[in-house]
């Protein structure tokens, strides 16, 4: 009989209509009360006293909290965070770059000569608004210096803004993706929040610290 | 009584052409007399590009071809390097890039089928539902790689790295509920009495005339030829597997629905077979650098992609980067048809037809 496909497709779309939802409103979603004090782990007092307007909205369900799509620990994406003691400033990521986009210029180090300080890193720029997130940069940094950040907002007015100056990559908050880093592949990291920050440039890496000894041998007894 | 012909315009930007494509058509009253397919709008140079980068750099361009389909084209022209330079792939390597290359079949064709409907003015609805299908899959590469489109998963002797235990069980929970999500397509299109009446004998394509236009892919099983390169000229591991190839019988644009439809069902139990013969081990051989430096040479290495047969043929000169990349791309030639599929029918039909021909405007032009 003529029309039984057309029902059979408003049934289907009714039931979809019923089902869960899947869409995410990135960046802000709007919550009642109770899904304001969840973000803001607070008491409704305590809600109340600090931010009364917002309270009230929250009533009306109009409160916004930020609300941000799910994302893979290996997710690619710009704000690269780079270990200065680990680089040795060889330049490997700049040669490996498909679009040639990394500018790295060192002058011979003051510092004792040991592996990875034999030179000085004076300007290390990433420009990323020609930036393709391929990956390729981290994937041939012999010493791990180098990795992927995770997030995907930098709107600029110009240019300029989107390349990361040296001083940038120095101060930022290293929480880096863990694209070609397996070692970093745990349940509990999540590179996208500030508690998971690595301090230490020895705890992220594929390769042991050497030891002074073996620094001599290698890098002054045997040259 | 006499009229007169009129020729217009479509295109370069217009929201059914798929990208920039440009048709300049000529029409009598509503019936199309001549339609003139006019590409170059999206023209990169990937094939220039390629000669001054790496074999492994490459890689990355080889994404913006076919954007939706990133994946298979990745396959492509690594399976050409490993000829070229004679790399064995490891066998975990291979399992997991078949997995990813099939899930990639299984999103292309989603945008496909989608996008063919949207075109029908079915508007945003189905096409939604199967964005929404693609989107988990987008999720699992992500796990896989960390990119959702622009993937380059794929190096030389395997792909970069194995997938991360949270992989395996969101693959899993897919495979599980995708037959269930396909059969809410079917029951929301295949039996509808507009789409049928929109494009059952419309713009039929002979089993002939597809042979003669080197057309491939589910454009050309559409059509009832049983002409599939993972079955008749194996790569990779698909001799291990076992799976149907669905044929169209009329060759009209509901058997090129149909056609993708079935096939997203085979693909979901190709994954399912090389989950079980995936075994652990080294994802890339250790002895390949990161440097390929191939002999002099030339290599092609035909794949089926998700828009037909997909093959980079690469010279090289024992250098670092190929001297000549040429590729060969399945959206330009089953495009070259659509003039001769669309003459003598409606205004209206000219969109659905193009749509089922399901190109790629990137991998177009290049």
């Amino acid at each position: 009989m003529f029309g039984i496909g057309l029902l059979k497709g408003l049934f289907t779309t009714l039931k979809n209509l019923l089902g869960p939802v899947f869409t995410v409103q990135y960046p802000n979603k709007k919550v009642g009360l109770i899904g304001a004090l969840k973000f803001h782990k607070k008491t409704p007092f305590q809600f109340l006293k600090s931010q009364p307007t917002e309270f009230i909205k929250s009533l009306a369900g109009l409160h916004e909290v930020p609300e941000y799509p799910s994302q893979a620990t290996r997710f690619r994406g710009q704000d690269f965070n780079w270990f200065e003691d680990r680089c040795t400033g060889c330049a490997s990521c700049a040669k490996y770059c498909p679009l040639g986009i990394i500018k790295i210029e060192t002058s011979p180090s003051t510092r004792d000569q040991k592996e990875g300080s034999s030179y000085d890193i004076d300007v290390f720029d990433i420009d990323i608004g020609r930036c393709m997130f391929c990956g390729l940069c981290v994937e041939a940094c012999p010493f791990d210096a180098l990795h992927m950040g995770s997030g995907f907002e930098r709107a600029h007015e110009k240019r300029k803004g989107l390349v990361i100056p040296v001083d940038e990559l120095r101060t930022a908050i290293k929480t880096p993706s863990t694209w070609f880093r397996p070692q970093m592949e745990s349940k509990s990291y999540k590179p996208r929040e500030k508690e998971s920050e690595i301090k230490d440039s020895q705890d992220i890496g594929r390769h042991e610290q050497p030891s002074d000894e073996e620094l001599t041998e290698r890098w002054v007894n045997e040259r | 009584m006499s009229t007169e012909l009129v020729t217009m315009n479509i295109g370069p930007i217009h929201p059914s052409t798929h990208g920039v494509f440009r048709m300049r058509v000529t029409f009598d009253g509503e019936t199309i007399i001549d339609a003139e397919p006019i590409i170059g709008y999206l023209h990169r140079g990937s094939e220039k590009l390629a000669e001054e980068r790496t074999y492994t750099q490459i890689v990355t361009l080889t994404d913006r071809m076919d954007y939706t389909a990133s994946m298979t084209n990745n396959q492509a022209y690594i399976l050409s390097v490993e000829k070229l330079s004679g790399i064995t792939p490891s066998d975990r390597g291979v399992w997991l890039r078949m997995i990813a290359a099939e899930l990639q079949r299984i999103a292309a064709h989603s945008v496909a089928i989608g996008f063919l409907i949207n075109d029908l003015g079915a508007w945003h609805t189905p096409l939604l539902y199967l964005l929404r299908e693609r989107e988990k899959i987008l999720e699992l590469f992500e796990m896989m790689c960390g990119a959702r489109i622009t993937n380059s998963y794929l190096r030389p002797g395997g792909v970069f790295m194995d997938a991360p235990d949270e992989f395996w069980p969101s693959l899993n929970k897919f495979l599980d509920d995708m037959p269930n999500r396909l059969d809410d397509i079917e029951n929301l299109l295949t039996d509808n009495e507009i789409i049928l009446a929109r494009t059952q004998n419309v713009a039929i394509l002979k089993k002939e005339d597809a042979i003669n236009a080197s057309i491939t892919g589910p454009m050309l099983r559409a059509s009832g030829v049983d002409w599939d390169l993972r079955h008749r000229n194996p790569y990779d591991y698909y001799e291990k597997i076992s799976f149907r190839r669905p044929l169209g019988t009329v060759g009209d644009n509901n058997d090129r629905y149909l056609v993708r439809l079935h096939e997203i069902r085979e693909s979901l139990k190709i994954v399912e077979q090389c989950l079980d013969l995936i075994e652990p081990g080294p994802v890339k051989p250790e002895e390949v650098p990161f440097l390929v430096r191939p002999p002099e040479g030339e290599s092609y290495v035909p794949i089926e992609a998700p828009k037909g047969e997909l093959g980079f043929y690469l010279v090289s000169d024992g250098g670092i980067s190929p001297f000549r990349c040429h590729v060969r791309a399945p959206s330009l030639i089953n495009l070259t048809l659509l003039r001769d599929m669309v003459i003598g029918y409606k205004i209206a039909d000219l969109f659905v037809t193009f749509g089922s021909i399901d190109v790629n405007m990137g991998e177009v032009d290049r």
